[in-house]
């Protein structure tokens, strides 16, 4: 038993804390939020030089071979500080459905160029009706001569505005609610008949409600076997989700940390306010919330490192405790730090705001309790 | 970071298992149930037999030698049988205290009569007036030749009446800070002038006492550590006892025994196992024992790789009696109106339930929880200061 990262995992980690530090000091993130695209290209290049973009691919796709640890030590660093780079839609979303479902063609044409830097992708999967339901999906693709047409439209699709290629979920065959049916395509973002509406979100991220009208697509688009798609799309959350948390916890951390600073320098009444208890005993609760979700995602990636499947009930009981205690460490940030915690200006507010949208991605604390209660007392 | 369980650990589970299915059986049942100490001492010597009454002690002085993995082995396998935890009076606290402390002649004398059971322990560290402020104990130690002299008074002292022997903090000398002056010292319960007043808890038990301290000589050679140093003693064991103070496979247990029970218990034909909210309140309590299990496993990790465990074990005290309370309090709702049954002989098929009793049992002491080994508000004060450095 060892909860120790390796030397390597060490190394990622402190090559993405010194980028942070060196290159993505909070003024150089409000001039890339406030960009024209919401991203910088050059960071994205460095990324990929850097070699992060490769981690979680396999040697054979050219990718570095990572565990999932691997993925949550950058996931937790690109946290820390709050990277609005397209990291989680490109490289986990999107490019973990190619990894995972796409044949060797597919795969050599895309994965090449997401490591690489020039591929920017996402992954539409949810739909105006749908919340976090992804068999509830009317977006269909119906066979044609030489391929598909496909028709519908998908919603906050995340880094929406700039990806290139997409991977949609779209239905073959069924009904609207069918777990059965449903399949993975790739598009091209400027394909005839893709049209987008952009906007922006509370988290910097630039999303996009995309609609498909009539595009036509060839039989090489599908991605994976048609019909069966949610067991790929269920394997490349249970990643996205354990991504998620450890997002959740960089960003954790990094509140706690920036709090407890605060309050040892702010004086009222002659004194620092972290001399008073009532401050004091809140602050070992965020503590205590933060150690409590690091070493539930430590258990659930340990789990998954010895079967990916056997980690699927810790995953959603993690899903939970991050929501619950994100909740208590942002709203406390914000809190102690008084009217500063409630401008714009002060970045406490941008982390809780990565907070609250990592918690509404792929389920809240209460669709994700309702899952762990199915799996633990199911009669 | 992993958490396989490598071969030499399957086979080692496996020989905790055939140990405890084996000794732990009717007889031993019934007999640590009865009233008195003559249970706990007869399992407690079984495992020491076995040598591992004693999991935490350096394998020199006869501790096991275990992996981190070992012990939480060790402590899921006993809790899952509901197989109570030994006394810790002795056992862990005044063990490590004299183990890192005490003279040899105490090591000589003590160590081995606390790895067979022969002492029942008990502590003195609570006074009438000094509870959470226990630097301002008042109960006072007079040397007078090759003796110390007490006089005063301890509190909420658990099983003083089974003791044979009480650790206590005790004054001597007044004048300089009040941590300063206080001596960490080993007092036999069998010496003239100590009285022994039973206090009924909350929980209607016979568990807590006062013990008055009239005129009490005690030999100088008694004192542990330096005298005058007691303070610098009583905090090392407190870090001892928090690290171990979280009892999640005890927590497990008693979620597994509400899985049970409300898989019986039905509210308009319907089980609570089934009842949307009953479900709710297991799942938010079972999300955070889950979380506090691996704190556990990190501490025990870094402690057995020699380090000081890090601020993830000073909450172990905090939310593992918050948790602990949450199951005793759930437990209690889910036996309804038997959750009221004061102490009974009666057979459970004439009162028509099963464990109401045994739970508010258990919520009642279970309220000591979050009060004893340092309140979980000195516990915060401590983690601000020490952990978190706000002064």
């Amino acid at each position: 038993m060892n909860f120790d990262y390796t030397e390597e995992q060490q190394m990622v980690r402190d090559s993405i804390a010194r980028f942070v530090q060196d290159d993505y000091d909070w003024d150089t993130r409000r001039a890339i939020v406030a960009g024209a695209e919401g991203m910088s290209r050059d960071n994205w290049q460095t990324f990929a030089e850097l070699g992060w973009l490769s981690i979680p691919f396999a040697e054979a796709d050219g990718g570095f071979g990572g565990s999932v640890i691997d993925l949550s030590v950058v996931m937790e660093e690109l946290g820390k500080g709050l990277v609005v780079e397209p990291f989680f839609p490109t490289v986990v979303l999107f490019g973990g459905l190619v990894s995972r479902a796409g044949d060797e063609a597919q795969r050599t044409s895309i994965l090449e160029s997401v490591i690489g830097g020039e591929t920017l992708g996402a992954f539409a999967y949810v739909e105006r009706q749908s919340r976090y339901a992804l068999n509830d999906c009317k977006t269909s693709a119906a066979s044609s001569d030489d391929g598909y047409t496909l028709n519908g439209e998908k919603v906050v699709v995340f880094n929406g505005e700039n990806a290139d290629k997409l991977v949609v979920l779209a239905r073959t065959s069924g009904e609207q609610f069918d777990e059965h049916g449903l399949s993975l395509f790739l598009v091209d973002a400027n394909a005839q008949g893709v049209s987008k509406v952009l906007y922006p979100m509370m988290d910097a991220q630039r999303v996009a409600n995309i609609t498909f009208d009539n595009v036509q697509l060839g039989a090489d688009a599908l991605l994976g076997d048609a019909g069966s798609a949610l067991d790929i799309v269920n394997e490349v959350i249970r990643d996205a989700l354990l991504a998620l948390a450890s997002e959740a916890v960089g960003i954790m951390g990094t509140l706690n940390a920036k709090t407890l600073e605060y309050t040892k320098t702010r004086e009222q009444f002659g004194v620092a306010i972290g001399s008073f208890q009532a401050l004091q005993h809140r602050m070992v609760d965020t503590m205590m919330a933060f150690e409590q979700s690091k070493s539930l995602l430590f258990k659930a990636l340990c789990e998954y490192e010895i079967d990916p499947a056997s980690a699927d009930t810790t995953i959603h009981a993690l899903k939970v405790l991050i929501d619950r205690n994100s909740k208590l460490v942002y709203g406390e940030a914000i809190q102690m730090h008084g009217g500063m915690g409630i401008t714009d200006e002060l970045d406490i507010g941008h982390y809780a705001k990565r907070l609250m949208m990592i918690n509404a991605t792929l389920g809240d604390g209460s669709f994700h309790r309702s899952k762990f209660i199915e799996q633990t007392y199911a009669a | 970071m992993d958490i396989a369980l490598a071969a030499e650990d399957l086979a080692f589970r496996d020989e905790v298992c055939n140990f405890l299915d084996t000794e732990f059986d009717a007889e031993m049942q019934a007999h640590l149930k009865s009233k008195g100490t003559t249970g706990m001492v007869a399992w407690q010597r079984k495992l020491h037999a076995k040598g591992w009454v004693a999991p935490n002690w350096p394998e020199a002085h006869g501790g096991t030698g275990w992996t981190a993995t070992q012990k939480y082995i060790w402590e899921s396998e006993r809790s899952l049988r509901g197989i109570p935890d030994v006394v810790p009076f002795g056992l862990v606290m005044v063990a490590n205290v004299i183990m890192g402390f005490g003279s040899d002649e105490q090591k000589e004398y003590f160590l081995p009569r606390i790895l067979n059971s022969d002492d029942w322990w008990c502590q003195g560290y609570s006074e009438p007036g000094s509870g959470s402020d226990l630097a301002s104990l008042k109960t006072k130690a007079e040397r007078d030749g090759d003796d110390f002299i007490i006089n005063g008074a301890k509190i909420w002292t658990t099983y003083a009446q089974h003791a044979d022997w009480i650790f206590c903090l005790v004054r001597t000398d007044n004048s300089g800070k009040k941590q300063e002056g206080i001596t960490f010292i080993l007092v036999d319960m069998k010496s003239e002038g100590i009285k022994v007043n039973p206090i009924i808890g909350i929980d209607n038990e016979h568990n807590l006492n006062e013990v008055e301290f009239n005129n009490v000589r005690v030999p100088a050679k008694n004192v542990v550590g330096e005298v005058g140093k007691g303070w610098t003693v009583a905090k090392a064991l407190l870090a001892h006892e928090r690290t171990g103070i979280a009892g999640v496979a005890d927590i497990k247990r008693t979620m597994h025994l509400i899985k049970e029970a409300a898989a019986k218990e039905t509210n308009g034909g319907q089980r609570m196992l089934d009842d949307a909210g009953f479900q709710q309140r297991m799942a938010d309590i079972e999300v955070e024992l889950m979380a506090l299990e691996f704190t556990e496993l990190r501490t025990l990790a870094t402690m057995a790789a020699g380090g000081f465990p890090g601020p993830e074990s000073s909450l172990l005290k905090i939310k593992g009696t918050e948790l602990q309370q949450a199951t005793q309090e759930l437990r209690m709702e889910l036996a309804a109106y038997y959750q009221g049954v004061l102490p009974t002989d009666m057979d459970p098929s004439v009162l028509g339930h099963e464990f109401g009793s045994d739970a508010r049992r258990a919520f009642m002491y279970g309220r000591a929880a979050t009060i004893y080994g340092g309140s979980n508000e000195v516990q915060k004060n401590i983690i601000s200061k020490y952990v978190l450095g706000l002064e």
